[in-house]
């Protein structure tokens, strides 16, 4: 038989590829240009984006955007009374201050959420048609933005209450607006514009995930009644429409609370909302369950970990982390589906931005009002998506 | 000193010992199938007793039965003179005394090795965290990979990863281990490090059950074997009887096959 010879000390050869081309030109050969057909297609999709995009940016350019500028309180408040403004500053100084805590506290992620804030506000302050105390405001928040920042980087220790007051944002926003229990309330029926796409969006989102997540372990519970509950609940819900859903909950609520108790509309869509993501969250949640081998089940009891120590410390953490992309995904298509309401009679930023249009003094400015309106719901979803690839990364989803 | 694996160790001869386990007619089946059939077991204090027999002989279900990880229809077993019935509460005692290492390790891949040790010691055993982590620390001493102890699972070879399961089955310093099949998943040249992991937890008088297929260990650390098949035990004895003069002629074809 033949002998082989492995010769392990020997270097082999190196080739070095000719250096004829710019890396850039070689890009556009491999990518562009590499038969005569795929050129003629490169050339034929430039022109069409080139048009596209130039007519877009005439657009842009030429339009009369005085519809935003004059109308700009009303898209991002609505009908919230002028004088009372003060309380939503409030809500809005105490998001900076946890938000700059937090970007002090856990940097990562969180510094993404915050610089994206920070940019945003300085985008407002620079608008030429705000006014001079808004941005006064906005400064001081940039400002106590930073400030907290470097408390948050000294301080270590304040983790844990400001992950408590972060639970409890939404609840105390509610309770600022409406006046602190003191003043006379601000009627959630004037909430509107930008601001009520953010409360009931966060409401639905942050209350539909602890309801989702029950949802999805009930249906894997072993007593009957608990599971079919949960089973029926989704499937029911995920069988109609948010829209029928919306409706059913405009007029069905008030029915089943009987006479004596008032329930404010936008209180109405909240419910509507957070019951209908809730069945969505608990499937996607479901999958991460099970996807969890049951070796780690077993592991966990051999070790003697009872129910709830073995669901909150093994499964769940690497249950919701699998999870991620989807949940994220859904809390996106909620925020986006908040514009649903206004066809329940709510005025949030779409619900205001077709009140604009229908008004005769902007007749014609339908495209300004839309383009802007579309914008606003494309920086807060691009940013939900941008932290979830982040907070993937960090936490380490697919690695094992 | 302490001694090696903290478990005391006694001088007092196997049969005058306390029963650790007592298993009496064991039976089970999976739908229509039989797989425990009338098994009867006592396994002393301190007493190692390795498990042999083909696959599918039920050898797994029968001590994964004994932690309640399997359910069983009749019969009765007492660990530790806890009767094991549906009582929630004798469960999770008879769990809380007895470890288990499994043929895939089933280390908890999102934690630290430190926090996957100290999990059960902190919230079962209520240790306080700094007490929890030094003892850890120091099983991973013994099991010889102290210095691996802030890394995740995922990083760790495979006989690591089983010596890590084995420190943190320790760690809840139960009265009796139970390892199943716990180098079927180890690439060769890994076996012999959790091997002797085991050895010396047998030297240090700990009462273990082991289902395994290494019979170089079964030969050298049993103080009895037993030998399943079919969901019975065909026959049990010292490892110099059964290798040596099997009775059973199922006994002898196993072995015919295995060595």
């Amino acid at each position: 038989m033949e002998e082989i010879s492995f010769e392990t000390n020997k270097e082999p050869d190196i080739l070095l590829p000719p250096k004829t081309q710019s890396r850039a030109l070689r890009w556009l050969r491999e990518n562009l240009f590499s038969s005569w057909f795929n050129a003629l297609l490169t050339i034929a999709s430039a022109l069409v984006a080139g048009y596209i995009l130039f007519h877009t940016i005439q657009f842009i350019f030429t339009a009369d955007w005085s519809v935003i500028s004059v109308n700009f309180r009303l898209l991002m408040i609505g009908q919230f009374p002028i004088e009372e403004v003060w309380r939503i500053w409030t809500a809005f100084g105490l998001m900076t201050v946890l938000l700059g805590l937090s970007w002090g506290l856990w940097k990562g992620s969180m510094a993404h959420v915050a610089v994206s804030i920070l940019a945003i506000m300085v985008v407002m302050l620079v608008m030429p048609f705000i006014q001079m105390n808004t941005r006064l405001i906005l400064g001081a928040n940039i400002v106590l933005l930073f400030l907290t920042f470097f408390v948050g980087t000294k301080l270590p220790k304040i983790k844990v209450p400001v992950l408590l007051v972060w639970l409890l944002f939404i609840p105390v926003t509610i309770f600022i607006l409406n006046g602190f229990g003191v003043f006379e309330p601000v009627s959630s029926n004037i909430w509107g514009g930008f601001l009520l796409t953010m409360l009931i969006a966060s409401v639905s989102i942050v209350v539909s995930f602890p309801i989702g997540l029950l949802l999805a372990l009930g249906r894997r519970s072993t007593l009957p009644v608990v599971k079919y509950f949960c089973v029926i609940y989704i499937e029911f819900i995920r069988g109609i429409p948010l829209i029928t859903v919306l409706f059913i909950g405009q007029l069905m609520i008030p029915l089943f609370l009987g006479n004596g108790i008032e329930i404010s509309n936008v209180m109405r869509a909240m419910i509507g909302m957070t019951l209908f993501s809730a069945a969505y969250l608990a499937e996607n949640i479901r999958g991460g369950l099970q996807s969890i081998p049951r070796g780690q089940y077993e592991a966990a009891q051999s070790l003697g970990l009872s129910k709830a120590h073995m669901m909150s410390f093994v499964i769940l953490p690497q249950a919701l982390k699998a999870v991620i992309p989807a949940c994220v995904g859904q809390f996106i298509s909620i925020f986006k589906d908040t514009s649903l309401v206004a066809i329940v009679g709510l005025t949030d930023l779409l619900g205001m931005g077709q009140k604009l249009v229908a008004n005769p003094e902007f007749l014609g400015k339908q495209m300004e009002v839309f383009l802007f309106v579309g914008f606003i719901y494309f920086i807060f979803c691009f940013l939900m998506a941008h932290v979830s690839r982040r907070l993937e990364v960090t936490l380490g989803v697919g690695e094992r | 000193m302490e001694s090696l694996f903290a478990v005391e160790r006694l001088s007092t001869p196997l049969e005058e010992r306390d029963d650790m386990i007592t298993v009496k007619g064991l039976n089970k089946w999976f739908g229509d199938l039989h797989v425990l059939k009338n098994v009867d077991l006592t396994v002393k204090q301190g007493e190692v007793v390795v498990i042999l027999g083909p696959s599918g002989s039920g050898k797994s279900t029968f001590i994964r039965t004994l932690n309640a990880l399997e359910e069983f229809q009749t019969g009765e077993i007492v660990v530790d003179g806890i009767s094991l019935t549906n009582d929630l509460k004798n469960i999770e005692e008879i769990r809380m005394e007895t470890g288990m290492v499994f043929q895939s390790f089933n280390l908890f891949p999102h934690m630290t090795i430190l926090k996957n040790i100290s999990l059960a010691p902190i919230w079962v055993r209520k240790w306080k965290k700094q007490r929890a982590e030094q003892i850890a620390l120091e099983l991973l001493e013994r099991v010889g990979i102290p210095e691996q102890a802030h890394k995740f699972p995922g990083q760790l070879s495979g006989g690591q990863q089983q010596r890590v399961a084995i420190a943190r089955a320790l760690a809840m310093r139960p009265k009796i281990m139970l390892f199943d099949e716990p180098t079927s998943a180890l690439d060769p040249e890994m076996v012999k490090e959790v091997l002797d992991v085991m050895k010396t937890l047998a030297e240090s008088g700990m009462t273990m059950l082991v289902v395994t297929h290494e019979m170089g260990f079964a030969r050298q650390v049993a103080d009895r074997i037993v030998l399943f098949d079919y969901g019975e035990i065909i026959e049990e004895g010292p490892p110099e009887q059964i290798f040596d003069h099997p009775q059973h002629d199922r006994t002898k074809l196993f072995l015919s096959q295995i060595l």
